[in-house]
């Protein structure tokens, strides 16, 4: 559950972000990152809360492990992780700012 | 049960997949400082997800004999005390509409778990975000109790929610629990004789690395903050054998990509603005100083124990059944005893029908060796 998910920042919205995850397009929480945000950038997201933007020369590397674990098969642990990580996320209902 | 040659074989594959030859590099370099350092040495992880990427890039079958890596209470899930669990359910009971984590939901408490109450009819149900409590608390009218589990990383999207004026029927039972005193706890066992820490990459995201120095300072036992890819990890052992063979008690950072001197501030100050530690047992473990994250007094509007009359012994006459009192779980997370020694491990004891913690919650090291195995050889 600590392993988290890194995703691609498409629109900002005051402090909600919609955010790709492999595809699936999600909001996230940004009160929690201690970095300006914005559109392009990866954050690193648990539970449905960004906790850091990671920095862009490091985005390739970060990546590479999930990408394999992405791929793998449903019921492998890290791999339902990273999948509870994106469901955290909240569904993404076209509306603005959740809360 | 794969061979050790067949082991060593897939978990080579696995690591081609990036640089081959950094790996094979931190395998030699692991195998000489550990020949260096002439006697056997343990290093303790404190992270579910570190053991599960131990356990499934076969990282065990790569290093030196006389070098253990040790699963410590790295998972949040497993180390929630029977009697916090007892709360939620005896909420539950009381018809408090209980969200929490999936993981939580069959862990059992020392009469039932969450699973076995909603089974009785009472309404529980399972988020994978503490804001999903938040939803749930809008669309009802009745009172909603989210029990809060994870370590510092995940208490502080609880701590966001609390800030996010949540409606008057939400309020947290919290279970939430902070590392870095449990470190100082488990080095001072004496069975454990841990002589480094692998520091979790993403606690570590939180709090900076720099928080372990005075962990290092006192106990003379180096740290290192490590990162998840089976490289991250050789790498960070690595460190720590260096740090071990030239006598260095320091705090090291190897996971520069996420982890800084002073880590997130911005995610500490909603933290430390709704919570403050206080002592509180892990199960199984001990008694923690400062190792529970309570909610601040400023906050009592949102805490499910101050709102609430819970009483716990309302259920205690409920004796739980027999083979729990078998479970190892306690140990195996103090890092002196492994699965494997467990009598119950695959057998009374698997996923489906989990007796302990561990195996319950996929950041369990039970959980983890049942899923991918653990280690052939294992030393203590
Ligand atoms: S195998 Fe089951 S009973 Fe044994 S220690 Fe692990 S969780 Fe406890």
């Amino acid at each position: 559950m600590c392993l988290g998910a890194p995703g691609k920042v498409i629109e900002v919205n005051g402090l909600s972000a919609s955010v790709d995850f492999w595809g699936v397009k999600r909001k996230v929480r940004l009160e929690t990152v201690d970095e300006p945000v914005g559109i392009g950038d990866y954050v690193l997201v648990h539970v449905g809360f960004a906790i850091r933007r990671i920095p862009e020369e490091q985005v390739q590397e970060t990546l590479a492990l999930y990408d394999e674990l992405v791929a793998a098969e449903k019921k492998d642990l890290m791999a339902a992780d990273i999948q509870g990580e994106v469901e955290a996320a909240g569904k993404h209902d076209g509306r603005g700012d959740e809360s | 049960m794969m061979g050790e040659a067949m082991r060593v074989e897939a978990a080579a594959r696995r690591l081609e997949f990036r640089d081959p030859k950094r790996a094979q590099a931190l395998t030699k370099a692991l195998a000489s400082l550990c020949q260096e350092i002439g006697r056997p040495v343990s290093i303790m992880h404190v992270c579910g997800t570190h053991e599960q990427a131990i356990a499934r890039f076969g990282l065990r079958s790569l290093l030196p004999e006389k070098l253990t890596v040790l699963m410590g209470p790295g998972c949040p899930v497993c180390v929630t005390d029977m009697p916090e669990v007892d709360e939620a359910v005896v909420l539950a009971r009381q018809g408090v509409i209980v969200a929490t984590f999936g993981d939580m939901f069959r862990v059992p408490g020392s009469v039932r778990s969450l699973a076995e109450v909603k089974a009785e009819g009472a309404d529980v149900r399972v988020v994978y975000s503490p804001f999903e409590a938040l939803r749930i608390a809008r669309e009802t009218e009745r009172e909603v109790v989210f029990f809060a589990t994870g370590f510092e990383t995940t208490a502080v999207a609880t701590a966001a929610l609390v800030l996010a004026s949540p409606p008057q029927n939400l309020a947290i039972l919290s279970a939430h629990k902070y590392i870095p005193p449990v470190m100082e706890i488990v080095a001072e066992m004496p069975q454990t004789r841990v002589q480094g820490f692998l520091a979790a990459g993403h606690a570590a995201t939180i709090t900076g690395w720099r928080i372990f120095e005075r962990f290092v300072a006192r106990h003379r036992i180096p740290v290192v903050a490590g990162g998840f890819e089976p490289l991250d990890i050789l790498a960070a052992l690595a460190e720590l054998l260096r740090l071990i063979r030239d006598g260095e008690t320091r705090a090291v950072n190897a996971y520069p990509r996420c982890v800084t001197a002073d880590g997130n501030r911005q995610a500490q100050r909603l933290l430390w603005e709704v919570f403050e530690t206080e002592g509180g047992n892990w199960r199984g473990i001990a008694h923690v100083p400062n190792g529970n994250l309570r909610l601040r007094a400023k906050y009592a509007w949102a805490d499910a124990r101050r709102r609430f009359d819970i009483d716990p012994s309302s259920i205690s006459a409920e004796a739980r059944p027999g083979l729990s009192q078998e479970c190892i779980c306690g140990n195996i997370m103090a890092g002196i005893a492994s699965p494997y020694d467990c009598r119950l491990f695959g057998a009374e004891c698997a996923p489906q029908n989990p007796v302990g913690a561990c195996m319950v919650s996929s950041e369990g090291t039970c959980k983890i060796w049942h899923e991918y195995g653990g280690h052939l050889s294992f030393r203590t």
